[in-house]
């Protein structure tokens, strides 16, 4: 629930902001942080986007690339290190007033994922129109008109359209499952006609994949990609910051958000052919009317905004654009870093090249042939060769016989004689002594190589880490002056380290480097350390290790490849066919193969009677004294979880209802004997036979005391229609009125069905008290007389066996009835309808209104009799019948004195 | 020209239970009339079509087998060469093909089902077959849009308009590989994948729209050793179909060299990107990558891997397979209605088929898209619409038959009034006999003045 207000930043831009021009110009979310772990030790000094790509900071990379795209307002979102990139900024030629667009910086130190940063943005309530959302180490030089183009006709006619993703076509290696960037194989699937995505998944299960046969409900056609790359650009509209306002609990981009939506979406899809489109459709129309008011914000106090939420979510679609010429990716671990630098040599995302004056900061580069770029004051020794693809810097000095290749050099760096540089990233001020061999590294900022040092593929020095002579610092190895935060936190992605989080106690905290394998000693052997090493070893865990070489700066060992290779070649058929053998047909039933999916996100609780049971016990916790308001959110968070629709919730919430109240008498002796006489609870309370009283009562008594709970969710059963009903009365009374009646009764119905449902399969002994429990409900508002006359009506159809509790609630749906078109009206046509109808049963309906008598309780006691004539209840009937006469005469007088009557 | 290398095999069925009560001992299934042929002859006519005259028609069931065998030898005497074989009943059809696989000699197998009607020449599959040095290719036509112009019956359901989704296929982006399938009743929530297939080919296209027509050309030799090493597979569209498209990646099929042997040279473009080559390389190709362990293990999966290929037919093509009463209806309209080229009949300037041996007593209509076969008289006053009419019924007056299809020797008596029903060969119907979406068996007795309604009559 992180929306606490950012502290400063851009409540002043707000504020400026308040004249709405007619156009409004392109907006841009930057998001300076990047949330994850990955770039640890070094983020630890320094903000990812800060950190030099190809001699130039990241972000530099994405403003220019929002500049060309003609952004005209950006909000920068700081989170780690936030003064550091508001510093940087402030000097930056972005900030002068020559730029072409306008940067704002967005600060809160709560944020702890992309969900986070964007509901702040939401309170800062600036966004006003489309925008791009953009990290800030994302490479591009794509044209966005076309995809901004697009995604602005789809909203024109689907407003549900909430974001197009920009993706573009990068085939995974089938060996490590992971694309050139080093990120992890996507699978999407697409619409091939509107481009809609329809399914993301990152987390590919390793052999099956599974994919929802709702997929294919609505269309025939869908095209599976596990070789599209996700580029991290997305275009969004302005609901998007409210969905992530709605809820709070999104905090990855893709993960949650773009699954969540496409979860829902799909649930969607089902709940289309439950309900007719044309309610859909106004449902969505009031939606966006709710939006246009700007009640949401007057919603959130109140309880009923969670639901209306939750209906909002549902049926937002996500849209991709493919580009196929230009570049995009993002930086998002060592490899891509890696590779981006190299495309960024090669000239992939041009006019983004090193001897371009497009950034500020960019020094004269020139460009030679074999794409090696110097700047123009490198000392560089005759003998020195400078190979393919390097970049050198201004200022710095190159040794005799010094061979660098398919490297980037910093400025201002020193490197010796015979020093052996080959794909590694050198930043800026580095010292690097005579003959020291660098394979793959990155090393940053003032750091300083004794002579001799050799850093093995995939080595990441930190800021100024020193490393004595001749040490050979072993492959993979981070080394940092940080010392490594003991606990990482691994739920909460930070990037920058909280000052005060515990520290490995390292044996060699005298400023040395220690050795990973903590078999070195504290006293440092100058053989392994080196005198003057500076620096802690970052340890990894041993799971991590294992997956080093996915995201390291080094490529792929070539022994891990063929290692690899022989996994896949052998992996085949182990898991399918030996199962499937033994089966003589029909293997392509799903059920027959053994690899269940398990997507790993949250429980998976699958079938509806866990759901039940989940909820009852939600409910049982509400008994024990917890707030109704955070049962509602319980269980609404459980009906998301499970894919449940909101009369799963109330039919189970109601069925817990049900149980409670008759726990207490089941747990007596004679409680057979309830089953057979609770239909008369209700007038026997004060009877001798008290157990009988009791079942009535609890039940009442539970329905009163959830009735608002119940309420909540029988009002907001399937599309939330109701909740529209009851927000309506407070803010809206006249618009949309009749969209309401249309909905509710729809919704209402389905409640009453799902009732019905309980009574005949879950809980018998609910039956005879079908209609007491359907009066009360309609007494205590839960259901209004449309629904229950509708669901009357409807039931008219229907097989006999179905009709029981039609029959058994008549006299009260008589009373409704007559409610709604006049006592008399009801009086002449009731007199028609006694002769074929139930002679008994009419006459006393009339009765006991003339009586006056209109409590719908009482008067319903006198309907049980006839209603239990149906043949599945013989056993009573002979007690009924007795009990009809006098019930008819106790009408008069009220449930109390009526029940003292009985007396036997 | 050389004659294509083909054996044809019609796995012709025997008395199959979901199309009772039209079938019996006396009728099987091959024997069943379409626009008055046995649907067997859609079969043998378009194999002839495409110069396949070399055929083994298997059929379940000995008095079936002979029943088909009289009438095929009695059709087809001069014009093809059949072989009728009697497999026992309720083997399967990869049971079927295991018992006859041993007379098969040709390089490749053509299988077809016996109730396939359709206007696609085999010979495309066969030359796509050929083309890609497949191990199986499989004809894929677009589903049919079930229970169309039953008027009235489904009228109120909504749901019930949603295309029937025969099939769930993956396909290759070109289209020309068979990457998946599932029949699309038997899924019941997850569509469930190979990863390993889609990675080799990185893009997967997931059609619902399209139906398995059941007819498959094969390898023989990889036909033979399946059928020879998985005893257990009982049919080839939920065993044998599945294996090798699940194993396509890994094959075990073709390493006893002789499947490989012709395949290594001609590979397409989509092939190689199957042999994920192509990874590594698409965002910018950078020299940095080292893809040589890479093409080297390629070459080993090389061998490992076989080829499951599809033709689409073409959308304006006819297909339909006679696996239900519903397709049986369907087709009979189809087949002297929209798709009439398939009857091989000539139509009247009404559109309609009369044989110049029938009579029709005065003021009786027969609309278009009816046939009416040789010495089947109608009475007066008689209407018939949208359907077929056998040979030698007696009808009387006053009878409306609408959208039904009437087989041969059936008495009719005045009165009735038949609507989208089957009415099998020597039933007999009374006086006033209403049916409506009924099927009667053969031989059975209506009696007069009864109402049936979506009923299946037949003798006990």
């Amino acid at each position: 629930m992180a929306q606490k207000k950012g502290q400063r930043g851009a409540t002043s831009v707000a504020a400026d902001d308040s004249e709405v021009v007619a156009r409004i110009p392109l907006q841009a979310v930057l998001l300076a942080d990047s949330f994850n772990l990955k770039f640890r030790p070094i983020t630890l000094e320094r903000p990812k986007v800060l950190l030099p790509l190809v001699n130039v900071p990241m972000i530099e990379y994405t403003l220019a690339w929002l500049d060309s795209v003609g952004v005209e307002e950006v909000f920068v979102f700081c989170c780690s290190h936030s003064q550091q990139v508001k510093d940087y900024l402030k000097e930056s030629e972005w900030m002068k007033p020559s730029s072409r667009f306008s940067i704002t910086t967005v600060e809160s130190h709560d944020a702890i994922s992309a969900g986070d940063a964007l509901r702040v943005i939401y309170e800062k309530s600036v966004i006003r129109g489309d925008f791009v959302l953009i990290s800030g180490d994302t490479i591009s030089n794509m044209n966005l008109t076309q995809a901004l183009q697009e995604h602005k006709e789809r909203r024109k006619k689907d407003p549900l359209a909430v974001m197009t993703m920009i993706i573009k076509h990068s085939k995974p290696s089938n060996l490590t499952h992971q694309t050139r960037l080093g990120t992890d194989e996507l699978l999407m699937a697409i619409d091939p006609q509107t481009k809609e995505l329809m399914f993301y998944e990152d987390k590919v299960n390793p052999s099956i994949i599974s994919i929802d046969k709702e997929l294919l409900a609505n269309n025939t056609w869908v095209y599976l990609h596990n070789n599209k790359q996700d580029c991290y650009i997305d275009i969004c509209s302005p609901e998007v910051l409210s969905l992530f306002m709605d809820n709070f609990d999104y905090q990855h981009l893709r993960r949650h958000f773009v699954k969540g939506l496409l979860v829902d979406d799909m649930k969607d899809h089902l709940i289309d052919s439950l309900t007719s489109s044309d309610v859909r459709y106004k449902l969505h129309k009031i939606c966006a009317f709710y939006i246009e008011l700007g009640l949401l914000a007057v919603l959130i106090q109140s309880h009923l905004a969670l639901p209306v939420f939750m209906y909002m979510i549902m049926g937002y679609k996500i849209f991709t654009h493919e580009i196929h010429s230009s570049y995009a990716a993002r930086i998002d671990n060592f490899r891509s870093y890696g590779t981006i630098s190299k495309d960024i040599l090669q000239r992939w995302a041009y006019p983004l090249v090193p001897n371009f004056q497009y950034f500020g900061i960019s020094s004269k580069v020139k460009l030679d042939r074999q794409g090696v770029y110097s700047a123009p004051d490198v000392v560089q020794s005759r003998s020195a060769r400078i190979g393919a693809t390097t970049l050198i810097g201004s200022g710095t000095t190159i040794g005799n016989h010094t061979g660098i290749s398919n490297s980037v050099v910093g400025r201002g760096c020193t490197i010796g004689n015979n020093v052996c540089i080959d794909g590694c990233y050198i930043w800026d001020n580095v010292i690097i002594e005579d003959g020291c061999r660098l394979n793959h590294a990155i090393v940053c900022d003032g750091v300083h190589l004794s002579a001799g040092v050799v850093l093995e593929s995939g080595v990441i020095l930190s800021f100024k880490v020193e490393v004595g002579r001749l040490i050979t610092i072993p492959a993979y190895s981070k080394v940092s002056l940080r010392p490594q935060p003991s606990v990482q936190d691994s739920d909460e992605e930070l990037e920058y380290a909280d000052a005060s989080s515990a520290v490995i106690e390292s044996p060699s905290i005298t400023s040395m480097v220690s050795n990973r394998n903590a078999e070195s000693s504290p006293d440092y052997s100058a053989h392994e350390v080196g005198i003057s090493g500076v620096g802690y070893i970052w340890s990894t865990n041993e799971g991590e290790h294992e997956e080093e070489w996915r995201h390291s700066i080094a490529p792929i060992p070539e022994a891990k490849l063929t290692e690899l290779s022989h996994a896949y070649l052998e992996e085949p058929d182990v898991p399918y066919l030996d199962v499937n053998d033994f089966l003589v047909s029909g293997e392509m039933k799903p059920d027959s193969e053994s690899i269940s999916f398990d997507d790993g996100d949250g429980g998976d609780y699958g079938d509806s009677a866990d759901f039940d049971k989940e909820v009852e016990a939600t409910f049982h916790r509400a008994l024990t004294g917890v707030n109704q308001e955070t049962v509602i959110l319980e269980i609404n968070s459980l009906r998301l979880s499970c894919n449940k629709s909101h009369a799963d919730c109330a039919g189970a919430l109601f069925f817990s209802m049900m149980e409670l109240g008759l726990e207490a008498p089941r747990s007596s002796n004679n409680w057979l004997l309830v089953i057979k006489l609770d239909m008369y609870g209700m007038t026997m309370t004060t009877m001798g036979l008290t157990v009988i009283g009791e079942l009535y009562q609890n039940i009442a008594k539970e329905i009163n005391k959830w009735k608002d709970l119940l309420k909540h969710y029988l009002k907001s059963v399937d599309e939330e229609a109701s909740i529209y009903v009851v927000s309506f009365r407070f803010y809206e009374p006249y618009i949309y009125q009749l969209e309401m009646c249309i909905c509710y009764i729809q919704f209402a119905i389905e409640v009453i069905l799902k009732f019905e449902e309980i009574c005949l399969e879950t809980a018998t002994e609910l039956a005879p008290l079908f209609s007491i429990i359907l009066s009360y409900l309609y007494e205590k508002d839960i259901l209004s007389e449309d629904a229950i006359l509708s669901w009357a009506s409807e039931k008219e159809g229907a097989d006999e066996s179905d009709k029981i509790f039609v029959k058994q609630s008549e006299s009260f749906i008589t009373i409704l009835h007559m409610k709604l078109i006049g006592p008399q009206n009801w009086l002449k046509e009731a007199s028609e309808e006694e002769d074929e109808d139930n002679g008994d049963e009419a006459s006393m309906m009339r009765g006991s209104f003339c009586a006056g008598h209109t409590h719908v309780g009482c008067t319903f006691l006198s309907r049980f009799a006839a209603g239990s004539s149906s043949p599945d209840m013989d056993a009573t009937f002979a007690v009924d019948y007795g009990l009809d006469g006098r019930g008819g005469l106790g009408l008069c007088s009220g449930d109390d004195g009526l029940a003292a009557r009985f007396v036997p | 020209m050389t004659r294509m290398d083909f054996e044809v095999v019609v796995l012709a069925g025997g008395a199959s239970s979901n199309l009772s009560p039209l079938v019996s001992q006396e009728l099987p299934k091959a024997l069943l009339p379409v626009a008055n042929r046995p649907v067997l002859s859609y079969v043998l006519e378009l194999l002839e079509g495409s110069n396949l005259k070399d055929l083994i028609v298997v059929v379940e069931g000995e008095d079936a087998a002979q029943l088909v065998g009289g009438w095929i030898s009695g059709a087809y005497a001069d014009r093809l060469h059949v072989e009728v074989a009697a497999v026992p009943e309720g083997v399967g059809t990869a049971g079927a093909l295991r018992s006859i696989s041993s007379y098969l000699t040709a390089n490749d197998v053509l299988i077809v089902s016996g109730d396939l009607v359709t206007d696609v020449p085999p010979g495309a599959i066969a030359a796509t077959h050929r083309r890609h040095g497949a191990v199986v290719t499989t004809l894929l036509c677009s589903s049919p849009v079930s229970g169309p112009s039953d008027s009235g019956t489904s009228g109120g359901k909504e749901k019930a308009k949603k295309p029937v989704r025969h099939n769930i296929i993956g396909l290759d982006p070109t289209r020309q590989y068979l990457l998946h399938m599932a029949t699309g009743a038997e899924v019941e929530k997850d569509i469930r994948l190979q990863k390993r297939i889609l990675q080799a080919v990185g893009q997967m296209e997931i059609r619902a729209d399209l139906m398995d027509a059941h007819l498959y050309a094969f390898k023989r030799t990889v036909l033979q050793d399946i059928l020879d090493q998985k005893d257990k597979f009982q049919s080839i569209r939920q065993d044998i179909l599945p294996y090798l498209i699940r194993t396509q990646l890994s094959s075990e099929v073709s390493r006893n060299g002789l499947v490989s042997s012709e395949s290594g040279s001609n590979k397409s473009a989509v092939q190689d990107d199957l042999r994920w080559l192509s990874q590594h390389r698409e965002i910018a190709p950078s020299t940095f990558q080292d893809s040589q362990p890479l093409s080297l293990k390629s070459q080993r999966d090389d061998q490992r891997s076989h080829k499951c290929c599809v033709y689409i037919a073409n959308e304006s093509k006819y297909c339909a397979r006679l696996n239900s009463i519903q397709a049986f209806s369907d087709i009979n309209r189809d087949v002297i209605g929209e798709a009439s080229h398939l009857s091989g009949y000539s139509f009247s300037a009404q559109n309609n088929i009369i044989h110049p041996s029938a009579e029709l007593g005065s003021k009786t209509t027969v609309g278009p898209q009816c046939m009416l076969a040789e010495g089947s008289k109608l009475g007066d006053k008689c209407s018939v619409k949208r359907s077929v009419i056998g040979r030698h019924c007696r009808i009387g007056s006053n009878v409306k038959i609408v959208n039904s299809v009437v087989m041969n020797h059936v008495t009719i008596d005045d009165g009735c009034s038949i609507q989208g029903s089957v009415i099998c060969s020597n039933v007999q119907l009374q006086e006033r006999v209403v049916l409506k979406d009924c099927q009667v068996g053969a031989g059975y007795i209506v009696t007069s003045g009864s109402e049936h309604k979506s009923e299946s009559l037949a003798r006990k």
